[in-house]
C-alpha cells in the first residue's frame, strides 16, 4: 500500500446491456503489493466491472487508468499484453493437453521457427508449480486431474505470465480448505512481489483471511472502499446486502428420532465404502468433506445417478431398489446437484420449463400437458422462492446464480419430496440468496421432511445442520453434533 | 434529449423485432421479390406446384427437427426413404397389387425399424450419431440396390400413385400429408410431456437425467420418428415419380438439414422448433422454384443454396451473440 498512483484504476465507469445498466458508477483502485477484495451480491455488477478492466467489455462512460494514464483496452489480449491477467470462474482448460501445454497455451516456447520446445516447457512449468507449492506434474494430462487441481493449473497459467495485475473471480469456489490454503500462500507470494491482486469471492472468511483492502458494490454502484482491518464481518455483510440481516442461529434440537431415510452398508469401489447413516424427520444433516472425499459420489449414488455396488436404502422403513433418478423421485427423494450449470439446469429452456420438468407427469393426462395446471405450479414456485425474473418464459441462462439455484430448488420441490439432497447448495451465490435458501431448509424440515446437505463451507454446515458427518477418503470419519463442534476439528477430521 | 432517447428506444424495438423474426421476414421478402421478378410465379399452378415440391423435403425436415433438437443428426434419411419406397412399391406392382394401405404400413414400418437401429446405437451404445447414420446411409443404399436389383420398380397401381399425384379440393395429397405431419409434430413438441423431454435432452442431457427424464429412450425415439417419416417421404416420392428408383433420395439429407438450420434450430440442441423448420422448408422451396423459373442451371442452384445455408447460420450466430 501507499504508492501514489495505483496500478489500475476505474473512475465512474458505466456499462449497460440493451438499455439495462449493469454498472452505473463503478470505482476501484488496485495498488501494487495489495490484495483487494471486490465484494457485492449477485447482480451487483462485479463481473461487468472486471470485464471492463480486462478488455472483454468497453465502458460506455467513465475511464480506466493504467499507472495514471487513461487506457482503452479493446480485447482481453490487449489487456494481457499490458500486464493484466484474469482468472475467471469458468475454467478454460483444454482437457487433452498436458499441464505444461496448458500453462504455455498461446505463448508456446519455440524450437526453431514452428516447433514447440516441450522439454523446456516441461522444465519451466515444473519450476513454476514447485515455486507455487502445487503438487502437480507438468506432464500429466489435464483430463486426469481433479477439478481443484485444474483450478490450480489455471492459476499457475496466469501467474506464469509476467503481469502486474491479477484478477481472480471466485478462485476457491471449487476448492477444499487445504487446497484453498495452498492457493492463499501462492497469492501472498505474488503480493510480496508487488503484484496488485483483485480477489472476488462470496466466501467472506477467504476475504478476511487474505485481503488487505476492499471495495463494495451494490446495484451496479460503488458503495464503499477501505482497509480490511477497519471492517468486521457483520458490517461487510450489511454493506453487501444493503440491509441488516438477522444473525444466523444454530438449529433447534431435533424433536423426534424417527428415521426417514436409512442407508446401510452403501458402497462403490474406488469412491466410498460401507456407508451407513440415518436421516431423521425434521433433520438437516450435513456432509462435510474435501473434494475427492467421496461425498458427491455418495449422494449421486443415493439418488441413482450412479450405481452403488452394495448396500441398502430404506425410506420410511421400506427398502427401495433404485435403478435411476426416476425411481428415486418416485420414492420421494429430490436432488440438487453440485454444479447447476453443468448438471442442474437446462440452460436453453425457460425458467418455467426448468421448474416443471420433473413433475410433468402430474400435470399431464395421456401425455398432454395441462397448461393451466403448469402455469399454476410455476407461479406458485416463483413466488415461494422469490425468483427474480422478468418473466418465467425467459431462458434460465439469463438469471443470476442465486436465482438459478432457486430454480433448481423449485424444480426439486415440484415433486413434493420427503428428502431433499443438496450438493453444495449455495456455491457461488450471494449472501442474501444464501440466507433465503437456509430459511427454506428450516421451513421444509419443519413439515416433517429432511435435508441431506453436502457442503465444504464450514460456517454453513455448523449454522444449519443438526448433525455433521465428516467424510474422508470415502469413509465416515466422524459424526458430530452442531452444538459441540468447533471449526478446527471439522477441518482436522476432513484432511 | 428525451426525444432523442425515445427515438433510440423505438429504433431498438424495431431492431429487436427484426432480430426475433428475421427468418420470417426473409421469407416474406423472398416471396415479394419473386412475385415482382417473375410474372409466372404468382399463379395458382405454380404455387400448387411449389406446395407439392416442398412436401417431401418438408416431411423429412420435420423429422430432422426432432433429431437436431436432441443435438443429433441423421445422414441416412435419403437411403432409408429409398428402401422404404422400394419395399412399398414391390407390394403394389402390376396384377398382384395389394391395397395401398398395406404398402404404407410396410414402408413406414421399414423406416421406423431402421430408425430404431440408428436410435439404439446412438442412445444405448453411445456411438456418435454422425458415424451411426453415415454407416446406415451406406447400408440402406446397398440394401436398396440389392432389393431392386439396381432396376426401377414400375407398373405401380393407380391407387398407390394417387398418393403422390392426387388432389383433394385442389390441394395436392403430398401437401396435405405434410400439413398433417407439421400439425401433429408441432403439437407434440409444444404441448406434450414427450416434447418437453426432447428439448430437455437436447439442452442438457445430464440435467434431464437428474430430472428423471428417460434420456436414452428419448434419444432413441427421435430416430424412430425420423425413420417413420422417411418411410412416408419415400412412399410419396415413389408415387410421384411412378416408380421406385434405386438411386432415389440421394443427398436428400442436405436439404432437410439446411431447412432446419435456416429456420434457426440450433445444431447444439435444445433450441428451435417446427414453426422455424416450416419457414426454412419454404425458403428452400422458393429458392429452388425461383431459380427454376428464372432458368438458372441446377449446377448454379447448388452453389447458391449452399452459400445461403452458411450465410443463414452466420447471421444467426451474430444475432445470438448480441444477447
Amino acid at each position: 500500500m501507499g504508492s501514489l498512483t495505483p496500478l489500475l484504476e476505474a473512475q465512474h465507469v458505466a456499462r449497460a446491456f440493451h438499455g439495462v445498466p449493469a454498472v452505473r458508477d463503478g470505482n476501484i483502485r488496485i495498488e501494487s503489493g495489495s490484495i483487494h477484495a471486490l465484494c457485492g451480491g449477485n447482480g451487483a455488477g462485479k463481473s461487468t466491472l472486471i470485464n471492463m478492466l480486462t478488455g472483454i467489455l468497453q465502458p460506455d462512460a467513465g475511464q480506466i487508468l493504467r499507472n495514471g494514464e487513461p487506457v482503452r483496452y479493446t480485447s482481453p489480449r490487449h489487456a494481457l499484453s499490458d500486464g493484466i491477467s484474469l482468472i475467471s470462474q469458468e475454467l478454460t482448460t483444454i482437457f487433452d493437453m498436458t499441464v505444461a501445454e496448458n500453462i504455455f497455451l498461446g505463448r508456446e516456447l519455440r524450437r526453431g521457427r514452428i516447433g514447440v520446445n516441450h522439454k523446456q516447457q516441461n522444465e519451466e512449468a515444473e519450476a513454476l508449480l514447485k515455486r507455487l507449492g502445487f503438487p502437480i506434474s507438468p506432464t500429466q494430462t489435464m483430463a486426469t486431474l481433479s477439478l481443484a487441481e485444474m483450478q490450480l493449473v489455471e492459476i499457475a497459467k496466469a501467474i506464469g505470465r509476467d503481469m502486474q495485475v491479477l484478477i481472480m473471480d471466485e478462485p476457491t469456489s471449487a476448492l477444499g480448505e487445504a487446497e484453498a490454503e495452498r492457493l492463499f500462500t501462492a497469492v501472498e507470494a505474488l503480493r510480496d512481489h508487488d503484484v496488485g491482486i483483485v480477489y472476488v469471492s462470496h466466501r467472506l472468511s477467504d476475504l478476511f483471511r487474505i485481503c488487505d483492502s476492499y471495495t463494495v458494490m451494490r446495484d451496479g454502484t460503488f458503495i464503499e472502499a477501505g482497509a480490511m482491518e477497519e471492517i468486521d464481518r457483520h458490517r461487510l455483510v450489511t454493506l453487501i446486502v444493503g440491509e441488516e440481516l438477522d444473525e444466523q442461529k444454530r438449529p433447534e434440537p431435533l424433536p423426534s428420532q424417527e428415521p426417514l431415510l436409512s442407508v446401510r452398508g452403501f458402497g462403490r469401489a474406488d469412491a466410498f465404502g460401507e456407508i451407513s447413516l440415518d436421516l431423521h424427520r425434521g433433520e438437516v444433516l450435513g456432509i462435510y468433506g474435501l473434494m475427492g472425499s467421496g461425498r458427491s459420489e455418495f449422494v449421486s449414488a443415493l439418488y441413482g445417478l450412479d450405481k452403488a455396488d452394495q448396500g441398502q436404502l430404506l425410506v420410511e422403513g421400506r427398502e427401495l431398489t433404485i435403478n435411476g433418478p426416476a425411481d428415486a423421485l418416485a420414492a420421494g427423494l429430490a436432488f440438487a446437484t453440485e454444479d447447476r450449470k453443468v448438471t442442474g439446469l437446462v440452460l436453453t429452456s425457460s425458467v418455467g420449463h426448468n421448474i416443471s420438468i420433473t413433475s410433468l407427469s402430474d400435470l399431464a393426462s395421456l401425455g398432454f400437458i395441462d397448461q393451466g395446471k403448469e402455469r399454476h405450479l410455476i407461479d406458485q414456485a416463483t413466488a415461494r422462492f422469490g425468483i427474480k425474473a422478468a418473466s418465467s418464459a425467459i431462458d434460465v441462462a439469463h438469471l443470476s446464480g442465486g436465482n438459478q439455484q432457486k430454480v433448481v430448488l423449485a424444480r426439486c420441490m415440484a415433486t413434493q419430496p420427503k428428502v431433499l439432497i443438496c450438493d453444495e447448495p449455495t456455491r457461488g451465490i450471494d449472501e442474501g440468496a444464501k440466507r433465503q435458501i437456509y430459511a427454506f431448509f428450516q421451513e421444509f424440515v419443519a413439515q416433517g421432511c429432511a435435508v441431506l446437505m453436502v457442503s465444504s463451507e464450514i460456517h454453513e454446515v455448523i449454522e444449519n445442520c443438526h448433525r455433521i458427518i465428516v467424510f474422508n477418503q470415502g469413509q465416515i470419519a466422524d459424526v458430530l453434533s452442531s452444538e459441540t463442534v468447533a471449526q478446527t476439528s471439522l477441518v482436522h477430521l476432513a484432511s | 434529449m428525451s426525444q432523442a432517447a425515445a427515438d433510440t428506444q423505438t429504433k431498438k424495438q424495431i431492431l429487436n423485432w427484426i432480430n426475433k423474426n428475421g427468418i420470417l421476414l426473409a421469407l416474406i421478402l423472398l416471396f415479394v421479390a419473386l412475385s415482382v421478378l417473375n410474372q409466372y410465379f404468382l399463379t395458382a399452378t405454380n404455387l400448387t406446384n411449389v406446395a407439392r415440391q416442398v412436401s417431401i423435403n418438408g416431411i423429412l425436415a420435420v423429422g430432422m427437427t426432432f433429431v437436431i433438437l436432441t443435438a443429433g443428426i441423421d445422414l441416412s434419411i435419403g437411403s432409408i426413404a429409398a428402401i422404404c419406397g422400394a419395399v412399398a412399391a414391390s407390394l403394389v406392382v402390376g396384377d398382384t397389387a395389394m391395397s395401398p394401405m398395406v404398402a404404407i404400413l410396410a414402408g413406414v414400418g421399414v423406416g421406423a425399424t431402421l430408425g430404431l437401429i440408428n436410435g439404439g446405437l446412438v442412445g444405448y451404445a453411445f456411438l456418435p450419431p454422425f458415424v451411426v447414420t453415415l454407416g446406415m446411409l451406406s447400408v440402406a443404399r446397398g440394401t436398396t440396390l440389392i432389393f431392386t436389383d439396381g432396376m426401377p420398380i414400375s407398373r405401380l397401381s393407380d391407387e398407390f400413385k394417387f398418393l403422390g399425384q392426387g388432389d383433394v379440393y385442389g390441394l395436392p395429397i403430398p401437401t396435405l400429408i405434410f400439413m398433417a405431419v407439421v400439425i401433429v409434430s408441432w403439437f407434440a413438441l409444444k404441448h406434450t410431456v414427450y416434447g418437453r423431454w426432447v428439448y430437455a435432452v437436447g439442452g442438457n442431457p445430464r440435467s434431464a437425467r437428474t430430472s428423471g427424464v428417460p434420456v436414452r429412450g428419448v434419444i432413441t425415439s427421435v430416430y424412430v420418428i425420423m425413420g417413420a417419416l422417411c418411410g412416408l417421404a419415400g412412399l410419396i416420392l415413389t408415387a410421384r415419380t411412378t416408380a421406385a428408383l434405386p438411386q432415389a433420395g440421394v443427398a436428400y439429407e442436405l436439404d432437410a438439414i439446411a431447412a432446419v438450420v435456416i429456420g434457426g434450430t440450433s445444431l447444439a440442441g435444445g433450441v428451435g422448433g417446427i414453426g422455424a423448420t416450416v419457414i426454412g422448408v419454404l425458403i428452400i422451396g422458393l429458392i429452388n422454384n425461383g431459380l427454376d423459373l428464372m432458368g438458372v442451371s441446377s449446377y448454379y442452384q447448388q452453389i447458391i443454396k449452399g452459400s445461403i445455408i452458411v450465410l443463414a447460420v452466420l447471421l444467426d450466430r451474430s444475432r445470438r451473440s448480441h444477447h
